[in-house]
């Protein structure tokens, strides 16, 4: 039997996803002039686990650049490598280099071969540069054979070339059906020259030129991180020795104890003997001068979390939803019945109720997704347009731990991106500029992301020049739309999401070609959210983007028309009135305009837009609902409102089709389907009449 | 239109085909009943606004929001009266659960090709294109509908058509 090694691709494509984004995290985070070595280990254990990965899968191109950026790092983390600025954008640009190889074998295809060529040299030129650099005389490969010696303790003893070595492992509870598979997945490392078998403890002595990690990378796949213990067995410690006397020789007393223990039967004889043997070891390392390294990758979190497919956590959230209906009925089912003969019951439903609640919050929670998924790609974004861009741009994130929905915050990405590019070409000015301004040369960019009761609020504000109001209302002038002076600033600044709208002077690649704020205004409304813009002259933007934290639940008011129940999202909902017939304004006859403290609202009938018999006629024995939509206001008629609840969105389109004016539909209390009006499309019919009428008197215009 | 008629009944092998067997006034009709997901009594629906007549609404199936359509309606076969053997068919077409209202199921039979005969065609409102044939066991004479091209058939407005 052997192990398909291909079922665990998947997982190494993830970790190695994960692995890079980190590493791009902390290139990004180090100061080049004063590396924190703990960010530098980081840096090269997420190197050294992907080439791991990367060399048991045969993804040669991805193992071969990893290498090679390893090196430089193992170098740079011993300070044998001067770091700078262009040093790291190669880094970085290594890294985005891996995420196309890695994109490439994942669609099972060879990485670009050229690319990999060129970013070897690039490696390979920067590896020669500073050797030359680190001039003082013990010279890179000095360098190189301390970092080994230093990293041997961990138990991951890199072996130089022509130097025999082996490795000792103790592996824990292996089932015996897959230890024979383990074995000749070992195998393929070297040979192995003993094995013992010892219940589910299995022994070997591997002769291997690989290191421990890498092989531990492997079983990695397969065992857990603590059920694996490696040991070098040092074949010729003498040739080392000279180097770092201290290290080699306790290393060459653990690997003996280690050995010894691994006489005894039992895998609980083994471990304390290795425990001291690793103790021991760390002793070296304050002997041998070194900084302890900390244990190889953040075990903790790892096993503190848990994957799983996304269709798993709908169809749960499904089922809640089913749960918190079914037990809705119920309760309607139980108000019926007399409280005082019934008492015990009547606990009993309300606890259900609160437990099916708590238990839908819980299951919705899972979906959540902190906004640093979103925010932590722009740190490298920033710094590469500023630098595009001749601009110094400082970017603080704000709030990277709030909770957002994973749907919509992988729709955000997009929007968001596009309002940051455009701060920093448009918003923020250039460093002559700033300060002949009086403002450091250095613009700030704040993301920052907070709740604000069922909704997130982000915010991207920059301290750059804010909108300009001429510029923006001569550029729409000149586009066609109507404007005028009298206009308010936040009408204004809502000018520049017309579609083609464009201020900057000269069109770049990085935006200003009016092509985006349209469509990331239309993104945001689509997830059920809007745009504010707050700017002020010289001193910045603030564009702040508000949204529902899910699309799964609604805050939801019924209403009833004839005998028909329409669900309206809470959040579209001004105030609700009943108007006397003095409010009532006929134009043209039939159609109706409400005057609401000094404004003129077209009124939306809905019995007639559904075409609801039986519903009531008369404006004023109606309630009209005043609702907002695309910051246009208008009045809604129903015959009665019936209740707020929170209601769980059903997508109608599985089975059916769009419907006009209806966004979705849901379940009530009953186990009836009740409709969710859709208010941007209702406030958009107003519009197309009000659009047909004027036509219309224009056409009666002309033939009279 | 005869060779798509045709080519339908290739499908139906000489083993024998089962057909869920149901009336619409005194009419028989047969679907296949490999697409029938389960036969349930007719609850209320909720009426959507602005669709074709024979779309009698939506309703809630254990959580899953499934149109209804009433085949006397669809048919011309006058308006049904829903009555307390009114039943709803539960289809599972492609991925689409769709609900019919039929006046009543009466049995599941086997049709072997040989009791199969292509529809002629006739002028009314159910084309010979959504039709596999006429099947007769015994003295009755059943209308056998391919009720997945039917209904997703443009006509039937039950899904978006392709912008």
């Amino acid at each position: 039997m052997s192990i398909d090694i291909t079922e665990f691709y998947q997982t190494f494509f993830e970790e190695a996803a994960e692995l890079l984004a980190e590493m791009e995290q902390q290139l990004l985070a180090l100061d080049p002039d004063e590396p924190d070595t703990e960010q530098l280990h980081a840096i090269f254990r997420a190197a050294h686990s992907i080439k791991g990965g990367a060399g048991t899968f045969g993804f040669t191109v991805l193992q071969e650049t990893t290498h090679l950026l390893e090196n430089l790092l193992d170098r740079a983390r011993h300070g044998d490598l001067q770091l700078d600025r262009a040093t790291i954008d190669i880094f970085l640009e290594t890294k985005d280099m891996l995420s196309d190889q890695l994109e490439a074998y994942r669609q099972q295809t060879e990485p670009d071969a050229e690319a990999f060529a060129r970013i070897c040299q690039v490696l390979k030129t920067l590896a020669e540069e500073g050797s030359e650099q680190a001039a003082v005389a013990a010279a890179a490969d000095n360098g190189e054979v301390s970092a080994h010696a230093a990293e041997a303790p961990q138990g991951g003893s890199e072996s130089e070339p022509g130097q025999p070595e082996g490795l000792q492992l103790i592996l824990h509870k292996v089932p015996a059906e897959s230890a024979d598979a383990l074995l000749e997945e070992l195998a393929l490392f070297g040979e192995i020259s003993e094995q013992k078998r010892d219940g589910e403890t299995l022994r070997v002595m591997l002769a291997t030129q690989n290191s421990g990690d890498d092989v531990r990378a492997v079983l990695g796949f397969v065992l857990n991180e603590d059920q694996i213990e490696i040991q070098p067995i040092q074949a010729d410690a003498a040739a080392d020795s000279e180097l770092a006397p201290a290290v080699q020789s306790e290393e060459v007393a653990a690997s003996a104890a280690a050995a010894s223990s691994a006489e005894p039967a039992g895998a609980n004889a083994a471990r304390p003997d290795t425990g001291a043997a690793e103790g021991g070891t760390r002793g070296a390392d304050a002997k041998g001068g070194e900084k302890p390294r900390p244990a190889p990758r953040a075990g903790a979190s790892e096993s503190s979390s848990l994957r799983v497919s996304i269709e798993k956590i709908d169809q749960i959230i499904n089922l809640v939803g089913e749960l918190v209906i079914t037990q809705s009925m119920l309760e309607q089912g139980a108000g019926e019945l007399d409280p005082v003969v019934h008492g015990k019951l009547m606990s009993g439903m309300n606890q259900l109720q609160r437990n099916a609640r708590d238990l839908q919050e819980a299951v919705m929670s899972v979906r959540m997704m902190p906004m640093d998924y979103v925010f932590s790609r722009f740190p490298r974004l920033v710094r590469d347009l500023a630098a595009k861009l001749g601009k110094e741009v400082e970017l603080e994130t704000v709030g990277k731990s709030t909770e957002l929905d994973k749907s919509l915050i992988e729709r955000i990405i997009d929007p968001l991106t596009h309002l940051v590019r455009n701060s920093l070409d448009h918003g923020i000015e250039s460093p002559e500029k700033r300060a002949a301004a009086g403002k450091p040369t250095a613009g700030r960019l704040t993301l920052a992301a907070q709740h604000q009761g069922g909704n997130i609020l982000i915010e991207i504000s920059d301290d750059g020049a804010g909108l300009s109001r001429d510029r923006i209302l001569a550029k729409a002038a000149q586009s066609g739309l109507s404007v005028s002076e009298s206009m308010s600033d936040d009408e204004v600044w809502q000018l520049i999401f017309a579609p083609g709208f464009s201020t900057a002077d000269q069109v770049t690649d990085v935006s200003g070609r009016g092509v985006g704020m349209d469509v990331v205004k239309r993104n945001i409304q689509q997830m059920g959210g809007h745009v504010d813009i707050v700017s002020n002259p010289g001193q910045g933007t603030s564009i702040r983007i508000v949204l529902p934290l899910t699309l799964a639940i609604l805050d939801g008011m019924s209403v009833r028309v004839g005998d028909e129940i329409y669900i309206l999202p809470l959040s579209a909902i001004m105030e609700s009135m009943q108007v006397s017939e003095e409010h009532i304004n006929t134009v043209t006859g039939s159609e109706r305009l409400l005057f609401v403290r000094g404004e003129y609202l077209p009124l939306v009938e809905l019995h007639r837009v559904f075409d609801i018999p039986g519903a009531e006629q008369d404006v004023t024995r109606g309630i009209v609902i005043i609702v907002q939509s695309e910051g246009r206001h208008f009045g809604l008629l129903v015959d009665q409102l019936i209740g707020q609840h929170q209601v769980v969105v059903k997508n109608l389109e599985t089975n059916y089709r769009k419907v006009n004016g209806v966004s979705a539909a849901t379940i009530l209390g009953d186990g009836s389907v009740a409709l969710i009006l859709d208010i941007p499309a209702l406030s958009r019919t107003t519009r197309d009449r009000e659009k047909a009428r004027l036509q219309a008197n224009v056409n009666r215009g002309e033939t009279a | 239109m005869m060779d798509a008629a045709a080519r339908d009944l290739q499908k139906v092998d000489n083993e024998g085909h089962e057909f869920l067997v149901f009336r619409l006034g005194d009419e028989e009709y047969g679907i296949d009943i490999l697409k029938v997901q389960e036969i349930r009594g007719y609850e209320g629906v909720t009426r959507i606004a602005n669709a074709p007549d024979f779309i009698k609404g939506v309703t809630n199936l254990r959580g899953v929001i499934v149109p209804i359509v009433d085949l006397r309606l669809r048919f011309d076969i006058g308006s049904a009266e829903y009555t307390a053997q009114t039943v709803v068919i539960v289809l599972n077409i492609g991925h689409r659960v769709v609900g019919i209202v039929v006046d009543g199921v009466s049995d599941v039979l086997t049709l072997t090709s040989e009791q199969i005969k292509p529809a002629p065609e006739f002028g009314s409102s159910l084309s010979t294109q959504y039709l596999t044939g006429l099947g007769s066991v015994e003295e009755r004479m059943l209308i056998l509908v391919d009720i997945e091209k039917l209904m997703s058939s443009e006509e039937m407005a039950l899904v978006d058509e392709v912008v």
